[in-house]
């Protein structure tokens, strides 16, 4: 039965997530976005909060942990076999924590990316080691960024030890200097292309990992973003993920996979940060006399309020298009095509609603008086990472089309 | 300049034409022009007379909510999507071109779409509907499944389903006895919701067309634009300003004293043989007034035709990407097909990706309707997504086929024309 309203069940989780986003991610928004690299320790004390939260609350789901398998408890389960779970649970929690604050969302103990991929592809025992621990994700290099299967890093089986080493640089690695574990994509064979690609877990103290440097960026500077050199970096072979065959025919499609669960959740994250931008636009407005009436025509109505609405509708599709994303992989439905144009529509909307809402507002909005330009920064980068706007366009035009990568480069 | 211009127009008015032969072909195309803007009478319909008694208006119940996010429709409105989607695709879009050329919907084609009980979704089922709770969604797939096939012709096909649904939501007994039964019959009355006037910047709760009481009956005056198949119709619901009380849904039978019809031919939705309703002086009775004055109810019809615009323009715009995939994909230019190009290639993911905006916010609006939750913001987000996107979309259609989607060798010219009418349009087709 068609309904596009957000479940009450999660509405306990939301109301949480927006607590923290209220309390602690707003009152030091600006702190951090001023004091770039400093470490929030503020968030320390909240993830023991969140280690304190029994199963099923609230934000457990609320980073990229959750994502992927559900966790097949019947609870989620309506008769007719609709499944609302750990997908949607994460997206909402992580809407919630972005309308607070993206960059200190993105660098949330143990909800990095990385526990994504450690969930998609680790077995029991690598979940006993790795699971619940702050897990960065470091795929980009100097050489490739959206294309991914061109990285040069390299591992090396040492039968002797039983060790992989790795050897190559890993740029762009968001929290990899506060994360635990760092999950890098290399290369066992560069001749055999995209299926020897593997992903290695990387304890963050291994000497093998050297830091060179933190990013100075746009926005989103309470996460930092680390550029990492392995060097000889030695690693047990029981920290590769998935299967040691190079098998061309799945491989980098497993490693690939990961992104249809984590691009809803980037898309969820320009999903908040634009809802944080309309909110504060629409008070500004509304203080300004400007009130929203949704029943007259666009042209019968102020032109500023007219702009808001035209806003508000790309914002809703967005947001729906992500939803739809989350509830198809709680569906266990492909999902791989409505997750890059939830990701598509969700990074382009979000950073266009955040650019005029500056203007609307004017030079309230251009200053740092308000959080407005901050959000406008910080925003870019979701139209930027795990997968640029053109990548996901390219995604979705080829399984539109029925072409392969090479048919449409 | 302007003057010489000016001369040189006079010139050709005078002479010219008359050299080369022009003056016959001229004065046939001006005749004809005027020809089709005489006004005629509203079509001398039925009888509507109620065959029983009702001691109280039957509504549809709410269907309550389920908690979950769900996009699977129930088995009944697969059903219902899919055989109304073959009909539209096997019937309707062979019928489209000559429909559009035609400015009108042949007969037996809105014949066998009222077997599809269109009429009968937003009807109570004590009153011989065919859905048993209020289901919008359902009348939303529906209409978007038909315009699939074409926008003008669903337009043509749905107007009358309007007016069942508007009936079955605002009519009290008497109305719902005296209209519904013909609406659930064999023989459908063509009928349509006037809302529109034929004025810039207008404003659906602003309406122009008045009503007065006189004595324990109305009156009606002004015009009404772009009313879907108004000289056929045996039934009209005019919206007007009623004096002292404001907006109001009025009944409105055809071929009473003071109504006129005038061909309105536009730019798109031809096949849905849009007319000019003008009224002077007509009178009513005192229970052709549908509903409570006010713009509460007139607000709630306007968006709940904007809805049934939206659901024909996602069916439209799925039409667009239906047919230009396989075009890029077979079209090859420098030796290779266009779609190769990430230019091309990139216009039609995104087509797919507001198309799928479009859709998932008119059936969120829709599902609200039928929960009996607030529903003004999410429609009017709907409107705004299917005006603007689907309006793109229709550009972007005719922009992949280049020189060739210019010309009516391929339907997406009528597409482009057809998509403006979301922004346009309002009431006709309340779901």
């Amino acid at each position: 039965m068609i309904n596009l309203e957000t479940p009450k069940k999660f509405e306990f989780l939301v109301g949480q997530a927006h607590q923290v986003a209220t309390e602690i991610f707003r009152t030091n928004s600006r702190k951090y976005d001023a004091d770039e690299h400093s470490y929030p320790k503020e968030l320390d004390m909240l993830a023991a909060v969140i280690d304190g939260m029994n199963e099923g609350g609230a934000l457990s789901g609320a980073g990229a942990g959750g994502v992927g398998e559900s966790n097949g408890s019947s609870k989620q389960k309506s008769r007719d076999g609709n499944r609302n779970g750990s997908n949607i649970a994460s997206l909402l929690g992580l809407i919630e924590l972005c309308w607070g604050d993206v960059g200190l969302a993105l660098t949330m103990p143990r909800q990095g990316l990385g526990q994504a991929a450690i969930a998609a592809v680790a077995n029991e025992e690598q979940l006993g080691r790795f699971g619940g621990k702050w897990a960065a994700m470091a795929i980009t290099e100097p050489e490739a960024g959206s294309d991914s299967a061109a990285i040069r890093t390299t591992a090396t089986f040492d039968e002797e030890t039983g060790e992989y080493v790795l050897n190559g640089e890993k740029i762009f690695v968001t929290a990899g200097d506060r994360a635990q574990l760092i999950v890098v994509w290399a290369t066992l064979d560069r001749k055999q292309g995209r299926a020897a690609i593997k992903s290695f877990v990387v304890e963050r103290d291994n000497p093998g990992l050297i830091l060179e440097r933190l990013e100075h960026k746009l926005g989103i500077r309470a996460s930092d973003t680390a550029d990492f050199r392995l060097e000889n970096c030695r690693i047990p072979k029981e920290n590769l993920l998935g299967s040691p065959e190079i098998e061309p025919k799945r491989g980098f499609a497993g490693v690939m996979q990961t992104f249809d669960n984590t691009r809803p959740l980037v898309a969820g994250m320009a999903i908040g940060v634009a809802r944080a931008c309309l909110e504060r636009t629409r008070e500004l407005l509304s203080e300004a006399g400007v009130e929203i009436d949704y029943d007259l025509p666009p042209h019968a109505q102020v032109a500023a309020a007219s702009e808001f609405i035209a806003m508000e509708s790309d914002w809703e599709a967005a947001r729906l298009l992500t939803m739809q994303a989350a509830w198809m992989a709680d569906n266990k439905k492909p999902n791989s095509l409505q997750a890059s144009m939830a990701k598509a529509k969700a990074g382009r909307t979000a950073t266009d609603i955040a650019l005029r809402c500056v203007a609307l507002c004017g030079s309230i909005g251009y200053g740092e008086g308000e959080l407005l330009e901050k959000w406008a920064r910080d925003v870019k980068i979701l139209d930027l990472f795990e997968g640029t706007q053109q990548i996901q366009q390219l995604i979705v035009a080829r399984q539109l089309l029925g072409k392969t990568s090479a048919e449409l480069k | 300049m302007a003057v010489g211009l000016r001369a040189l127009n006079r010139l050709a008015s005078n002479g010219l034409i008359d050299r080369f032969g022009l003056r016959d072909p001229a004065q046939r195309v001006l005749h004809g022009a005027s020809k089709a803007t005489v006004r005629t009478a509203t079509r001398a319909g039925r009888t509507f007379a109620a065959t029983q008694k009702l001691s109280k208006p039957a509504r549809q119940p709410r269907t309550g909510r389920t908690d979950l996010f769900d996009l699977t429709p129930d088995d009944e409105q697969q059903l219902l999507r899919e055989s109304v989607r073959d009909f539209a695709l096997a019937k309707l879009r062979p019928a489209a071109q000559a429909a559009d050329e035609a400015c009108a919907t042949p007969d037996e084609l809105l014949g066998q779409a009222n077997e599809l009980g269109l009429t009968m979704v937003g009807v109570p089922e004590e009153l011989g509907g065919a859905v048993a709770e209020r289901s919008a969604v359902t009348t939303v797939l529906m209409a978007e499944a038909l315009a699939q096939g074409d926008m003008g012709i669903a337009v043509a096909c749905l107007a009358p389903a309007g007016v069942s649904t508007a009936l079955s939501l605002w009519g009290d007994a008497d109305q719902q006895a005296t209209y519904l039964p013909e609406f659930v019959g064999e023989n459908v009355p063509a009928a349509a919701l006037a809302i529109v006037e034929p004025r810039p910047l207008f404003n659906p709760l602003s309406l122009e067309t008045r009503a007065r009481r006189v004595g324990g009956e109305f009156v009606l005056d002004g015009v009404k634009s772009l009313v879907p198949r108004a000289a056929d119709a045996e039934l009209f619901i005019v919206a007007a300003e009623l004096e002292g009380e404001g907006p109001a849904l009025f009944i409105v039978e055809s071929g009473g004293a003071g109504l006129g019809i005038e061909p309105e031919p536009a730019m798109g939705i031809r096949a849905a043989a849009t007319g000019t309703l003008i009224i002077e002086d007509v009178k009513l009775p005192a229970g052709a007034l549908l509903g409570d004055p006010g713009c509460e109810l007139m607000a709630e019809c306007v968006q709940l035709g904007r809805l049934g615009w939206c659901a024909v323009a996602v069916g439209t715009g799925q039409a667009v990407l239906d047919y230009v995939i396989p075009y890029v994909n077979e079209r090859k230019a420098f030796g290779e097909p266009i779609s190769s190009r990430q230019a091309v290639a990139f216009t039609v993911a995104n087509i797919a990706i507001e198309l799928d905006g479009m859709r998932l916010a008119t059936y969120r609006a829709a599902s609200r309707v039928d929960q009996g939750a607030p529903f003004a913001r999410e429609v009017s987000l709907a409107r705004r997504l299917c005006s603007e996107r689907g309006m793109a979309i229709g550009s972007d259609g005719v922009q992949l086929l280049g020189g060739h989607g210019y010309t009516k060798e391929h339907p997406v010219e009528r597409w482009y024309r057809d998509l403006r009418a979301a922004g346009v349009m309002e009431g006709a087709l309340v779901v």
